[in-house]
Parts: C-alpha cells; structure tokens; sequence
C-alpha cells in the first residue's frame, strides 16, 4: 500500500467497488426472484391444504402434487372493509360480501396489511393487528357441488412475533376442523410448539362460538380433556403463556365482527 | 512470516478456534444452534462467506485505499452474505424462514471480518481462500457440537430424528427448556470451552 492515495482515487475505487458489488446483488436477485416467489406461494398453499386437512406437515409434496391437491380448493375475496370509508372515521366491521370480481387467487392479505392503500388502521385490539385489509380470501373446499369446510388466514401478535396461519372450519362455521402456523418467530420448543402436529389435533371439533354466535374458544391453561367436556378450549403450551393468549386473540379477532364475522354470518344463514 | 497451508488451514479448528479460543461470533452461536438443520446452513453460508470474502478482499488488497478499507470490505462482505440469503430462500425455503435475519446477520459476524482485516489484507488470495474456508470449519464444528447438544436435550432429536421420545409426543423424556432458549446455548459454549481447555491446557489465556 506503498501507492499514493489521493482522494479522487479512494472515491474512484469506492463507487468501482460499489458498482461490481451492485451488478452482482441485482443479478443473483433477478435471476432468482422467481424460484423464490414459487418457493412463498407453494410454502402457503401447502399450509391451506395443511389446515384443510388434505396433507400433512411432514409430508414432503412436490409443487405439481400441491397445485392438484388444490384442485379441490376454490379461493374467493370476501369484503373485510370498505375501501371508500372516510379516514379517521370510527371503524366498522365489513360487510362479508363474496367479491365475485376480485380474482381471490391474486389478492396477498400479508401483503395488503402493510400497505396503506390496501387496508385500513385498526384501533388497539388484544389480537395486536393493526392493519386489516380491505379484501380478505377464504378458501372454500369443495366436496362435489358443497362447499364441505372453510378455511380462513388468521394472523396476530405472539409474545415475539406476528403469528400467521390457517383454520379450517366446517360448513357449520364453528366447528374447527384444523389449523397451521406457517409463518411466526415463537420461541422454539415452547411457543414454537404452535406447529407441533400433535398440539394442532387437539383443536379438532372443538367450536369456535357460543350460542349467542360470540367467539369464545380459548387456548387455556391446564389441560382441557376431551371436546365433550370442554368443546370450547384447548389445552395450553406450557411454557407459553403469552403465545397461547396471542392465539386465542388472534382467533377470536378472525372469526369476530371485525374479522370474517359477517361473511360466516351470511354463510350459514344463505348457505353460500 | 511465511506459513505452510497446511497450518493455516488447521490452526483455526482446535488450537486457533473462532469460537472456543477467540470467542467471536457467539451471537449467531447462540441464535441458530436449537436445531441442528438450521445450524448446518448457518455454518455453510458463514464458511462461504468467509471464503469468497477473503479471497476477494486479498485479490485487490494492494488497491484498497487503506482510509476506506473497512467501508470496502464490508461491502464485499454484504453484497456476498446478500446473495446467499437470496441462494437459500430459492433452495431451501423452510431453513431460511426458520434462520430469519440470522443470515442477513453474517455481515456482523465478526469471524468474517476479522478475517478479512487481520488475514487477507496481508496474504495472498489463496492462502486467504484456504483462511476463510478452515476458520469458517471451525465455526461450523463448533456450532454443530452445540447444535447437537441443544437439539438432544431441548427437543429428544437428532437432526430432526427423534432420538429420545418426548411426553409431549407420548414418550418419556421431558425435555430440557433451557437448552432450547438463548441461555442455553450460553451453558453449552460454556462447558466446551470448558471441556477443551481442560483437554488442552495451552489453550488458556495467559493472566
């Protein structure tokens, strides 16, 4: 390093360094945007036929056998907001409508809840959502002509992260008949334990709503037993106290008035 | 000054440790080991990063104006540790959702940068490549070792084998809940540097 370095070499050599650096990055993120997108949608479509039942976590699927099993599956766009509401005013649950001109296949809630033009502000709620979106996808698995489950996306706040998964439900819209977390960062062995197979059974059959139609399953502490002795809890993760209640929040928010309430509501009373 | 390959590609796994001798990069240490799946891409991408880091970095060494030498080799090192974080979301999507932030977190890693300043500013690129390459090793066995105990004790599995079956899952082992949160992986490193400074005295530091 014996050369004279002035400063029009050292900016020189940085924006040379910066550029081949650059060109490097923008190529190795172009050349594998696509596998990795393929990777996401695969990832989350396994996680729908997960909670519906229709695969199994540790089952390794190939995105071909994924797209067939989903042939089953019809997503539709359910209104969870409406997008013409004034800012600032009071929030108001959606109206559940089927949007049978949004093609659902395209709609990314995930997405759509960091994104001010796709959502809306949510007031403080226990389940820690602060965005909804204005279009919400349910999918509807389809048994011949009848719709034989539903399955909703819920997310909401754990103890470290935000909780993204899937609940299965039956025609009834109470009775759950399987869940998935895909995507959350719980600590691993206790909250982590949210994907835990034999934990995520223990949901089945229990019901979401009392008669009155209010949400009240929990995730309680203790154990629960059997569904006929307790048909609205499921046993705890010990250990996580705090990613339980994150889970029987986010549930409730999901099935409640300002989640996909009305949708279910209209569902069970007009059949569709 | 001038050493044999083949020291320099030995010293770093025992006598010349990254972690266990130098203590350096404990954080990713005790933030990817509570499965051993996800501690083994973690070694990987370090060791490649690492690797190609130095080896770059000591290809153009007599060029680097030495006022901005750090600035330059964190860029070569952030632009590799970006591209392998874009290499495994396009492979193996499940590891890199479970390793998170973790890989982007290379760039802090100090094994990787004090390799780049204390070796291969001075050393030709391929005694730097072979550096990168054993020191990255070192790191990978020694997150492998504290994966392993982690995974067995906290979770009954071995690279996502049960080994000892678990009452949550109908077996009898209850597994250990320290070892699958942070303080853990802080008694595990603890007790090898333990267990290899008692096996190889001269690896303690002079008082």
């Amino acid at each position: 390093m014996s050369r004279k370095q002035g400063a029009a070499y050292t900016l020189g050599f940085s924006a040379l360094v910066c550029l081949v650096c650059s060109v490097f990055v923008s190529f190795s993120n172009v050349s594998l945007k696509e596998r990795q997108e393929l990777n996401r949608q695969v990832d989350k479509q396994k996680n729908v036929l997960v909670a519906a039942g229709l695969a199994t976590s540790d089952e390794k699927l190939s995105s071909e056998e994924i797209v067939a099993r989903f042939q089953s599956i019809v997503p539709v766009a359910v209104a969870l907001r409406d997008p013409n509401q004034p800012k600032g005013e009071e929030r108001k649950p959606g109206s559940g409508a089927v949007l049978s001109d949004v093609d659902a296949t395209a709609v990314d809630m995930v997405a759509a809840m960091q994104d001010e033009n796709a959502s809306l502000r949510e007031p403080a709620n226990k389940a820690g959502i602060l965005r909804v979106p204005y279009v919400g996808v349910v999918y509807q698995v389809m048994e011949g002509d009848r719709v034989a489950r539903l399955v909703l996306p819920i997310s909401g706040k754990g103890l470290w992260s935000t909780m993204y998964g899937f609940m299965a439900i039956a025609a009834d819209t109470t009775t759950i008949k399987g869940v998935s977390f895909y995507d959350h960062g719980e600590t691993a062995g206790l909250g982590g334990e949210i994907e835990n197979p034999s934990w995520t059974a223990r949901w089945h059959d229990r019901r979401l709503f009392d008669d009155a139609w209010q949400p009240i399953f929990a995730v309680r502490k203790g154990a629960t037993g059997s569904v006929a002795e307790d048909p609205h809890g499921v046993d705890g993760l010990s250990g996580a106290t705090l990613t339980s209640n994150g889970v029987t929040e986010s549930v409730r928010f999901w099935v409640g008035e300002y989640g996909y309430g009305p949708y279910l509501k209209a569902f069970r009373e007009g059949g569709r | 000054m001038s050493l044999k390959l083949k020291d320099i590609f030995l010293d770093p796994l025992i006598k010349n440790n990254p972690i266990s001798v130098q203590v350096l990069g404990i954080c990713s240490a005790l933030a990817v080991t509570t499965r051993m799946s996800t501690a083994l891409v973690m070694s990987i991408a370090l060791t490649l990063v690492t690797a190609l880091s130095s080896f770059t970095i000591s290809l153009i060494r007599n060029h680097i104006p030495s006022s901005v030498r750090i600035i330059v080799q964190l860029t070569i090192i952030a632009s590799l540790v970006i591209i392998a974080d874009q290499i495994l979301k396009a492979t193996v999507y499940d590891l890199s959702k479970q390793l998170s932030v973790f890989v982007g977190l290379i760039i802090t890693n100090c094994i990787v940068m004090g390799r780049a300043e204390a070796f291969a500013m001075q050393r030709g690129p391929v005694e730097s490549l072979v550096d990168g390459i054993s020191n990255g090793l070192g790191y990978s066995m020694f997150l492998m070792s504290v994966a392993f105990i982690r995974e067995l004790l906290g979770s009954g599995q071995v690279f996502g084998t049960t080994v000892l079956p678990t009452v949550n899952n109908g077996g009898w082992y209850v597994p250990n809940g320290l070892m699958v949160l942070a303080p853990g992986a802080f008694f595990a490193i603890g007790f090898i540097i333990w267990g290899l400074r008692t096996w190889k005295p001269e690896l303690k530091e002079q008082d």
